[in-house]
């Protein structure tokens, strides 16, 4: 099978194949449409998500002999009546990440404003995740950026027991289960958040987690940004310990971990929330092989003066290998490493803000 | 009968024809249209039933009052019109 990434933006759906070493966009989808969220999956699917302006979350899926469909969306239940002083809708904002669930069919889709959904049909209907929507402690998750919704930004599925997840919110740290979905703890210990006040910063709910990544061939790894630094676990996020030696700054929005390297992950850090653009106009990849002890400050083939792209949660990944990587920004770049990072070169392409990059499985 | 049209914006995204229905209410109309095409329901409202927040229904060229329980009363000879609220330039 080629190599195929799928890069969703804020214009539309871009899929990239490589051929004779070069990539290219090889088709377009949803032309002006906002795609919030990506997945190419193991049955040879890909799934697209829209965020319409006007006309809300919808989301498509190409079978694998190349038919796209409008399949449903996950819906909220209704609203009751003794539910006034929730302060978050029972209304799908966005689709904010798709994961396959690990068994046939399955799916898990994050969203805004928070809710956790799960398909067992391949997309043909969902359900929503009661036992964590109707928490008490849902009401204190906090919007993300200022906006009214939180949302759920990662989604990690333990390869070996796919009852066994992980959730990562934007703000309200991170959510186990392991029991499929039945019942929920918040676990995250260690992180802290400077910008909260004294008493609250330790609090493990007030943590804004920006993105979690998982070493697939060692699910016990997990490789957090968070809104003020990066921080590595080694228990499935239930304990955390800050990775000091990150730079050129700690904060930042992606990360990926390496399938098969617990010590080997990927940052791409900016100069934090006041500003929000790459520290000196440089666009560089922060990479540690060492299990955050040390890193190496990327910046072959990537853009070193006057470049303000800023990559969001979804919009840095690593193919199977772990030799390749893609990131997109907001600017419209999109780089391809095939060698670790260590190299990068730009597809023939201007493409709209980029949201979320996803390889395809080989 | 009223009837219910929809903007072309919509029909980028799938078929959303005139059509002519019995309902008493802006809701019933509609939801007479989504009845017999149910992926539009999405589209036009949220999931608690209500307007989406950019879309906008018009009566007679009178913006719809009630878009939360779509309770505006239309009578045989309305023209009920579904189409983007435009936000920005």
């Amino acid at each position: 099978m080629e190599n195929r990434l799928h890069v969703g933006t804020r214009k539309g759906l871009f899929e990239l194949a490589r051929s004779n070493g070069v990539w290219e966009i090889t088709d377009v989808r949803f032309l002006g449409d906002p795609v919030s969220a990506v997945l190419a999956d193991a049955e040879g699917s890909v799934w697209a998500a829209l965020d319409l302006g006007h006309f809300g979350a919808k989301l498509w899926r190409r079978d694998r002999a190349g038919t796209w469909r409008e399949m449903a969306v996950p819906v909220f239940p209704p609203k009751p009546e003794d539910s006034g002083d929730d302060p978050h809708p029972w209304s799908l904002g966005k689709i904010w990440v798709l994961e396959p669930g690990g068994a046939p069919g399955r799916l898990w889709a994050g969203t805004m404003p928070g809710g956790l959904f799960r398909s067992d049909d391949g997309g043909a209907s969902w359900s929503l995740n009661e036992a964590l929507w109707h928490m008490p402690e849902r009401r204190q998750w906090a919007g993300v950026a200022g906006g009214e919704q939180p949302g759920i930004n990662s989604v990690l599925i333990d390869p070996r027991d796919p009852s066994d997840i992980r959730i990562g919110v934007s703000t309200a740290g991170v959510w186990a289960s392991t029991d499929a979905g039945g019942s929920w703890r918040l676990i995250n210990r260690g992180m802290y958040a400077e910008y909260m006040p004294p008493k609250q910063r330790d609090n493990p709910i007030v943590q804004d987690v920006h993105r979690l990544a998982r070493c697939a061939a060692y699910p016990e790894i997990v490789w957090c940004q968070h809104h003020n630094g990066v921080f590595r676990s080694e228990d499935a996020g239930a304990t955390w310990r800050e990775v000091t030696a990150i730079r050129p700054s700690k904060f930042g929005f992606a990360v990926a971990a390496h399938p098969t390297d617990p010590d080997t992950a990927w940052f791409i850090p900016a100069i934090k929330d006041e500003r929000r653009i790459p520290v000196d106009g440089k666009v560089v990849v922060a990479r540690t092989r060492d299990g955050g002890r040390s890193f190496d400050v990327l910046t072959r083939g990537l853009p070193q003066h006057h470049a303000y792209d800023l990559v969001w949660r979804h919009g840095l990944g690593v193919d199977e290998s772990g030799e390749r990587l893609a990131f997109g920004s907001t600017s419209g770049g999109l780089w391809m490493s095939e060698d670790g990072g260590d190299s990068w070169t730009m597809p023939e392409a201007r493409l709209p803000p980029v949201a979320a990059v996803r390889f395809a499985p080989m | 009968m009223p009837t219910v049209s929809f903007t072309s914006a919509l029909q980028r995204f799938l078929p959303a024809p005139s059509a002519e229905v019995k309902g008493a209410t802006v809701g019933a109309a509609l939801a007479e249209v989504f009845a017999s095409r149910p992926a539009l329901r999405g589209y036009v409202l949220d999931d608690q039933g209500a307007l989406r927040r950019h879309v906008a229904v018009y009566v007679n060229g009178q913006a719809v009052r009630d878009r939360v329980r779509l309770t505006d009363p239309v009578g045989p000879r309305d023209e009920i019109y579904v189409f983007q609220a435009l936000s920005g330039g």
